[in-house]
Parts: C-alpha cells; sequence; structure tokens
C-alpha cells in the first residue's frame, strides 16, 4: 500500500496541496481525478518522488520516501513503472530499445533473455512485431500501449500512469483503461492513475481520490461515485451538457 | 549504455563538426599569412618568418579558439537544445522513475566524447590553419614553398603544442558542461528552450575568452 500523509506542496506562493491524506490501496487501480489545476499530476510527481512535498510523507509499506537512502530510494524505484501522459519514449530508440532500456540499466541478462521479455510485454500490449520501429512511425495509441510495455518490463510492484488517456479516441482509450486494469488484477500491482476521463472513473476506479483546488474533497469506489452527496463531485462528473442531459432524463423517469 | 552513448556523441561532435573547422580553419590561416605578408613587406624580416608566425599563431591561439568558439556555437546548442528537449518531453523524469542517475547518464558520455574529440579536431584545425597559410602564401607570388617550410621548421617550441593542448581540454570541458546545464535546467516551453540554448553559446564563448586569457597568463608566465 502507498500513503499519501499530510502532503503539502507550495510552489513559491502558490500552495497546489493542502493537506492531502490518502490511501493507495494494494492490488487495487487507484485513481486520483480532479479538474485541470486540482494538484493531480503534482501528487503523483510526489508520490512516485519526482517532486518534494513542502510537509508531509508518502509511505511505501513501512518505508518513508521522502527520507529514504540513495541505495534504497533506487530499490524501490527498480519496483515502480510510471506511463508517461506524452509517453516519454526516446525518439533516436526503436520500441525495442525503449522497452529494453530499463532491462539494458540494471540487469545482467543475456540479450536473448532480454528479447524474449520485451516480446512477452509487446505482446501483452498486443503489439507483437513492431520490435524496429520507431516511436514516430506508430500511432499515438500503439505509443501509448508501448509506454505500458516499458513501464512493465521489469516487473513492477507499482504502476503510475499520468492521463493515460490524454488524446486518444474513446474506443482506444477504453482499450488503455482495459489493459492498465487487466495488468494490476493479473500481476496484483497497485496501479495508480491520474485521470479526468469519466469512463475510466466508472469502468476501472477501484479506489478514487478526487482532488478539488488542491484538497481531497471526496473519497470511494466506482459504485458510489454517482449517488454521493457531494455536490462538487457531482458538478465534475456531470461537467458535460450531454451527460447533464443524461443525468436529468433519468431523474424524470424515476 | 554508456559506451555506446559516448560513441554516438563522440561521432556527432567529431565527424559532425569536421566541415565547418576545415573550411573555417583553411581561410584563418591564409588570412593571418595574407596579413603578415602585408605587414611584414618592406621590413628588413625575413620571409621566412611568415611560415614560423602562421605556424605559432594558429598551434598557440587561433585554431583553439576559433574551433572551441565554432563548437561551442554548433555543439553547445545542440547539447542544450537536445537535454532541454528531454527535460521538457518527460524523458528526464522517466529515466529518474527507472532508477537512472540522469546527470550521469545524459552528461557523462558528452563530456567524454567532448573531452576525447575536440582535442583532435583542434590538431586537425591547427593542421588545416596551417595549410591555408601555405596556399595563401605561395598563391601571393612573392614566396616559394621552400621559404615557407623552413619558417614553419624554424624556432619550434613543443611547449606551444602542450599549451594547444591544454586550451583544448579546458575549452572542451566549458563548452560542453555549460551547455548541459543550460540544457538540464531549462523550464517552460519551446521559448524557455530557445533562451537556454542561446544562453549555452553565449556564456561558452565568454568564458572560454576569459579562459584563454587565464591559460596563456599561467603558461607563458605573462
Amino acid at each position: 500500500m502507498i500513503r499519501a500523509e499530510k502532503i503539502y506542496k507550495s510552489f513559491g506562493e502558490n500552495e497546489v496541496l493542502k493537506g492531502i491524506d490518502f490511501n493507495f490501496e494494494e492490488s487495487k487501480t487507484n485513481l486520483i481525478i480532479g479538474k485541470s489545476g486540482a494538484g493531480k499530476t503534482v501528487l503523483l510527481k510526489i508520490l512516485v518522488g519526482l517532486f518534494q512535498p513542502t510537509e508531509g510523507h508518502v509511505w511505501y509499506g513501512d518505508e518513508d520516501l521522502c527520507n529514504l537512502s540513495k541505495k534504497a530510494l533506487l530499490k524501490l524505484r527498480m519496483q515502480v513503472g510510471m506511463l508517461f501522459q506524452g509517453n516519454a519514449l526516446f525518439d533516436s530508440m526503436t520500441i525495442e530499445e525503449n522497452i529494453r532500456f530499463p532491462l539494458d540499466m540494471f540487469t545482467t541478462h543475456t540479450l536473448k533473455e532480454k528479447r524474449d521479455r520485451v516480446n512477452l510485454c509487446l505482446e501483452r500490449v498486443n503489439l507483437e512485431g513492431i520490435n524496429n520501429k520507431y516511436p514516430s512511425e506508430i500511432s499515438g495509441g500503439m505509443q501509448k500501449r508501448v509506454g505500458i510495455a516499458r513501464s512493465i518490463v521489469l516487473k513492477p510492484k507499482y504502476l503510475f500512469a499520468d492521463e493515460p488517456n490524454s488524446g486518444l479516441d474513446p474506443k482506444t482509450a477504453i482499450r488503455i483503461d482495459e489493459l492498465l486494469y487487466g495488468i494490476t488484477k493479473d500481476n496484483n500491482i497497485t496501479t495508480i492513475i491520474n485521470t479526468h476521463d469519466m469512463n475510466s472513473v466508472m469502468e476501472i476506479g477501484d479506489n478514487i481520490c478526487f482532488l478539488h483546488e488542491g484538497r481531497l474533497e471526496w473519497k470511494g469506489n466506482r459504485s458510489e461515485v454517482l449517488e454521493s452527496p457531494n455536490e462538487t463531485l457531482q458538478e465534475f462528473i456531470f461537467a458535460s451538457p450531454f451527460l447533464q442531459k443524461l443525468k436529468n432524463k433519468a431523474l424524470a423517469n424515476r | 549504455m554508456y559506451y555506446k552513448e559516448t560513441v554516438r556523441q563522440m561521432y556527432d561532435i567529431g565527424v559532425g563538426s569536421l566541415m565547418i573547422i576545415f573550411v573555417v580553419n583553411i581561410f584563418i590561416g591564409a588570412v593571418t599569412a595574407v596579413q603578415f605578408i602585408y605587414q611584414l613587406s618592406g621590413t628588413f624580416i625575413p620571409k621566412y618568418y611568415i611560415g614560423y608566425i602562421v605556424r605559432d599563431m594558429a598551434i598557440i591561439e587561433l585554431a583553439v579558439t576559433f574551433t572551441s568558439i565554432i563548437l561551442a556555437g554548433k555543439v553547445g546548442s545542440n547539447i542544450a537544445s537536445e537535454i532541454g528537449g528531454m527535460r521538457q518531453k518527460e524523458h528526464i523524469d522517466a529515466m529518474e522513475i527507472m532508477g537512472v542517475n540522469t546527470s550521469s547518464y545524459l552528461v557523462l558520455p558528452k563530456l567524454v566524447a567532448a573531452l576525447l574529440v575536440i582535442p583532435l579536431l583542434v590538431s586537425i584545425a591547427a593542421f588545416v590553419s596551417i595549410g591555408g597559410g601555405y596556399i595563401a602564401t605561395i598563391y601571393s607570388g612573392s614566396f616559394s614553398s621552400e621559404e615557407f617550410i623552413q619558417g614553419l621548421r624554424s624556432f619550434f617550441n613543443p611547449f606551444n603544442v602542450t599549451m594547444m593542448y591544454v586550451k583544448a581540454f579546458v575549452f572542451a570541458y566549458i563548452l560542453t558542461s555549460i551547455a548541459c546545464y543550460q540544457g538540464y535546467f531549462v523550464k517552460g516551453g519551446s521559448i524557455e528552450l530557445g533562451h537556454a540554448s542561446t544562453r549555452a553559446v553565449v556564456f561558452g564563448i565568454i568564458v572560454i575568452l576569459i579562459a584563454d586569457y587565464v591559460i596563456a597568463v599561467l603558461l607563458t608566465g605573462g
């Protein structure tokens, strides 16, 4: 389990996070949701150790991420996989080299063993046979899946995804959600996804943390979202006029 | 991984800069020769001194400084843009999440490549510059090839070559480290990346010129 304990974060005078307390549960898809500017990405970057909180702690089990030695931090990071919003695939490397990169850096496997692992990961994301292509030669959805393949190549215990559906068509977005959910369940990974995609919330939200103006506004799971009396959450969920119409229709039919 | 990246950087810095180094230095040598032919005309200084002057000017100062300034522009901006682009596209964050020591992985191969390749480029630049001086001298019509070569072989002080390599190493370190720093700590978007790239070139050139003066004072006891 990952626990955020009283996380505060300021950039100069701008206080982005204001005392976030939340437990990200093991073997579940934990979603951080909220409007743009609510502090989701900052919280995610604090959870993976890219930002230091101004105050507070991030606990991985009984280890405090903010006070780990370099050696312990490296050990922990080898258990972490992350999918970035822009995929962060290295342009000068082929797909295989991209996925193999963590293996090259941290393992002493033979080239054949590494290739087998790369192929297994590509197979898991349904992208067999594109090993020698470059990131610029494949579509955005395929790049996301390559990003996922790279993030699971070291068999991580924790998987983070920053807006995995941004810029994708609804069908591809659903496939990415299914993939992340499947990987979480198959491998008992603790997955933390930062999103504002309502479909993701309703389909894969095992444990949801709703941020509003830097504060934890609501927490629960996907079955509780629609019934929540929290007005800010309801405003966020039914922000689109289309969903608002559907909601009104449903209420009228009751 | 480090070896592969170092070799790639060596190719980019070395082979990628050969053409411009060649063109610039051949003209620097030629202009040096033409200017000194003009200044020495009508004096009692022997003609063969032109070869001696062109050689020492190239070795001590012009080849190494001009080459480093050109590289501060070409390689420095390239390094700052490459690392800055990686910062903006979250490549550096991705590497850090994977546990890679990014400052070492991104900076070290570039630094090692520059320290190995730039002194070689400076050596080539010095030869090309002397060649440019030779061509300009011979084509001026008032000097023979033998006179120029006699000058080249006169008063040679091997310490000047040492000084050239000291400068080459120091300048290589300066231009690479400033460019890496500017790229690594870039914040914001493409405008800031452009500014970082410009700063890498401007600061690189200024620091190289300051270091040039300091080395000259220290090594010549001036």
